[in-house]
């Protein structure tokens, strides 16, 4: 147990090795590994965000389910209540389209009957007018004779 | 008997260089002591470096994981003990001591006689090799002062020159015990590099002893008590250099905390 000049080599030795540590062995190191520390608590971050967002998602989605379901009973109770309107009103119209024309047809059918009436009777005006000229043999003078027979006529 | 003691008194002795012809003593170098501890440390730097070098942050490889474990167990042992400000020192000083020390102790694992017979083959059996640096004095000195001189800066980085000379002759009594406060305070500190590197010294020197005496008995006998020893050393030498470590980190935190 001699204590000699060793002392300060191995001090210097030390103090080189330190030193050399310090500078280029531990920041690359300390660097390396909280860079990898920092990249796992990104990644489980990002994996417990994803989780959360997927039951967002869910949840949002069966909301969005629920509504459309509603939505989709509204449509179609709309529909059917709308179908029933038209159809009534399509009955409706027919309906009165039938009443109309059969109204229409009865007209034209007085009408006719009317025109062929007026006809007949200018006919059986005219023969009578000329079968009282045959009775009568004498020409009816068509001047004089006009209110007797616009009575006639009106008689018939 | 005194080929016994030649014997052993050849495995402890330095090979000594006396670089000064005073009188003192002091100028001469353990050569020994010296180179080994040089290259273990180079082969520390080497390692590290290429480590530090080649760390990948994905798919790391085996051999990147072992020596990732090593600086994060130094790095987590300087989180738990260290309570002092941050600094940029004390996890690099921590993974030197620990390396350093490890390797230094781990030569004690190689054969006792593996040194000699190279020696011998080289034609110069006389010629002195101690293999195990921190099994001299000088070696666990020369750390254990230079951590001295951390404490002390440590502590006038962290109260200031003022602050700490006022601890220095107030602590732990008051300013009125002012003597007694010195003397306890110049007790404090002298005892922490005088504890750490004798019980590394004593540690190594003693497991080194044992080795050699293992090796005096006859050969085929030498396994029943070397094997065990051995395995058993394997513990020992990473504890001592944990030890070290961690009482360094310690003491360094002690000395930037409040008394």
């Amino acid at each position: 147990m001699e204590i000699n000049a060793t002392l300060l080599g191995q001090a210097i030795t030390f103090a080189i090795l330190v030193l050399f540590t310090m500078k280029f062995v531990w920041p690359p190191l300390n660097n390396m590994m909280e860079e990898r520390a920092k990249k796992i608590a990104d990644g489980l971050a990002a994996a417990e965000k994803g989780k959360q967002e997927l039951t967002a998602a869910k949840s949002k989605i069966e909301e969005e389910l629920k509504h459309v379901q509603l939505r989709a009973t509204e449509i179609m109770s709309n529909a059917e209540r709308r179908s029933d309107q038209i159809i009534s009103e399509a009955k409706e119209r027919a309906v009165k389209e039938c009443e109309k024309i059969h109204s229409d047809a009865k007209a034209q059918l007085e009408q006719e009957i009317m025109r062929a009436k007026e006809q007949l009777r200018m006919r059986v005006g005219a023969l009578v007018v000329k079968g009282a000229e045959q009775i009568l043999k004498v020409e009816i003078d068509q001047g004089r004779h006009q209110a007797l027979l616009a009575s006639i006529k009106a008689e018939l | 008997m005194s080929s016994t003691t030649e014997y052993i008194v050849h495995h402890l002795t330095h090979n000594n260089v006396i670089v000064s012809d005073q009188s003192s003593g002091f100028w001469s170098i353990h050569i020994d002591t010296f180179s080994m501890s040089l290259l273990l440390g180079f082969i520390y730097l080497f390692i590290f470096t290429l480590l530090a070098r080649r760390a990948k942050v994905e798919n790391p490889g085996k051999l990147q994981l072992f020596f990732e474990l090593v600086v994060e167990m130094v790095s987590q042992q300087v989180k738990d003990v260290y309570h002092g400000k941050k600094s940029k020192m004390i996890v690099p000083l921590s993974l030197t001591i620990f390396c350093w020390i490890f390797l230094m102790n781990l030569m004690d694992l190689l054969p006792v006689d593996l040194i000699n017979f190279t020696n011998h083959l080289a034609g110069n059996p006389e010629a002195h090799w101690r293999v195990v640096p921190s099994a001299d004095v000088n070696a666990t000195f020369a750390m254990s002062i230079s951590v001295l001189f951390l404490i002390i800066g440590y502590s006038i980085k962290a109260k200031g020159l003022g602050g700490w000379g006022k601890e220095l002759i107030s602590a732990p009594f008051g300013i009125y015990a002012l003597p007694l406060n010195i003397l306890f305070q110049l007790l404090e500190l002298v005892t922490k590099p005088i504890s750490l590197s004798l019980r590394l010294f004593g540690n190594m020197y003693a497991g080194e002893l044992v080795f050699i005496l293992i090796a005096l008995l006859p050969w085929h006998t030498q396994w029943l008590l070397g094997v065990p020893w051995a395995i058993f050393h394997i513990l020992i030498i990473t504890l001592q250099a944990f030890i070290f470590m961690v009482l360094t980190i310690v003491y360094l935190s002690m000395a930037v905390e409040k008394h």
